[in-house]
């Protein structure tokens, strides 16, 4: 690479920035075309003015290598945020490179016109130039990715509460249907919204169902045994429902311990026996039938 | 013992555990193991892929179709390279557990299966295979 005092990188970028922005602005809407009114001109001319100042000063102190060292910090951050952007208004990863990559292009015309006489410094220079923009057009993807992810975990998270909904059968009954893997996050979020709603509802029975979920392993057993504590502290009392002989059997094989937990096999059952426990009954009405 | 089939998986993080038993389920269905079998073997294979993870610091676990005279078994073995387990009768004893558990994995996995070996040396890893035969 180019021996940092003398890259004329650092003058191009000062002396043409007008003329470079405008270029690389123009063909960035030309890429984008099928994205008209998702990007707008002004964004555009704004984040590419952004980056230039950020990468010019940053390519003026003098590290061309270091591209996660603090002197790149700025640009680092510029470009992060047009990843995220990008990636929100529903950009793919190698067009949200795009913005860095087509940046190459009018700044090897300008390295070129300024010193085009000089084949080696062209050459060399014109490596430095793809190097960096190569970097960071892959930074841009890092960061592009990185936003999916939380994407993807916030929509988990959403779903997380979404499939824990406590209901009310009856009055004094309520059911929780748990849907799923009950791995960690998620039973601190059912558990809450259980004892919230028996606070609230002052319940005296609460019928936890777990037919929706796949795998009774110990930790789930130790979850709904606390989950029965806790509500049993709250004075509701719990039923465990959707034991499916499968599963039953694997966990007497586990060795786990129920206790004085209440169990049935569905949902209609834990329901009859809470309402009889309610002193309540449920029959037949004489010629309806 | 010929291996028809393996799979290899990371664990890494919890959600490797939900993708280890959906790939356990997976193949127990396929080789048409019956829903005890299928059961047994999934919940057996979270406990060790939880105790990999929590304990042996992560690791992975590799899935093996077995078949031998004509029967077929599903054999998972999880390997870490974490702290090693220095008393395994300890650790095998119901209830025991150095964290916060129910201490009935290494115990429950081991009656859930038809197989069960486990190698541990201290700083070096653990290793725990079982193998559950279909129809047995
Ligand atoms: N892969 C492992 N590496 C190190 N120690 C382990 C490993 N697996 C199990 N252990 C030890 O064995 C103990 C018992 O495990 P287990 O029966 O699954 O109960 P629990 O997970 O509830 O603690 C653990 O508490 C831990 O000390
Ligand atoms: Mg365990």
């Amino acid at each position: 690479m180019t021996p940092t005092g003398t890259s004329k990188i650092p003058d191009i970028l000062t002396k043409y920035r007008a003329d470079i922005l405008t270029d690389w602005t123009r063909q960035q809407l030309e890429n984008t075309a099928m994205r008209r009114g998702v990007l707008r001109e002004s964004d555009v001319t704004e984040q590419s003015g952004e980056f230039l100042n950020a990468f010019a000063e940053a390519v003026g102190a003098g590290n061309l290598t270091d591209l996660r060292g603090e002197k790149w910090d700025a640009v680092r951050e510029v470009l992060a945020a047009v990843s995220r952007s990008r990636a929100k208004k529903g950009f793919t990863p190698s067009e949200t490179a795009m913005f860095v990559f087509s940046l190459k292009q009018s700044l090897l015309t300008r390295l070129r016109a300024e010193i085009g006489d000089d084949t080696d410094a062209v050459a060399s220079e014109g490596w430095t130039v793809n190097t960096i923009l190569d970097r960071l057009g892959l930074f841009t993807t890092e960061i592009y990715q990185k936003g999916r992810e939380e994407v993807i975990l916030r929509q988990q998270q959403e779903l997380m509460e979404l499939s824990t909904p406590v209901v009310s059968l009856w009055e004094n009954v309520l059911a929780l249907p748990l849907i799923g893997t009950l791995d960690s996050a998620r039973t601190q979020v059912v558990m809450e919204s259980l004892l919230q709603a028996i606070v609230k509802s002052g319940a005296a029975i609460a019928i936890i169902d777990i037919t929706g979920v796949p795998t009774v392993d110990t930790l789930v057993a130790q979850h709904l045994l606390k989950t029965v504590a806790a509500a049993r502290l709250m004075g509701a009392d719990c039923i465990i429902s959707g034991i499916r002989p499968q599963i039953a059997q694997t966990i007497v094989h586990l060795g786990v311990d129920l206790g004085d937990v209440i169990t049935k096999a569905t949902l209609a059952d834990a329901f009859a026996l809470a309402l009889q426990r309610s002193g309540m009954m449920v029959a037949s009405v004489k010629g309806r039938s | 013992m010929p291996v028809i089939r393996d799979e290899l998986m990371q664990v890494r993080a919890s959600d490797d555990i939900v993708r280890v038993r959906q790939m356990v389920r997976a193949l127990a269905v396929e080789l048409g193991f019956g829903l005890v079998d299928q059961t047994k073997i999934v919940t057996a294979a979270s406990e060790l892929a939880r105790n990999t993870l929590d304990y042996g610091l992560g690791g992975t676990t590799l899935m093996e179709v077995l078949e031998e005279n004509s029967r077929i078994g599903l054999r998972i073995t999880f390997e870490d390279n974490g702290p090693g387990i220095a008393d395994i009768d300890l650790a095998m004893t119901d209830g025991y557990t150095s964290g916060r558990g129910l201490g009935l994995g290494l115990s429950g996995a081991k009656r859930l299966s038809n197989e069960f070996t486990i190698e541990s040396r201290v700083g070096e890893g653990t290793r725990i295979a079982i193998t559950r035969w279909k129809g047995r």
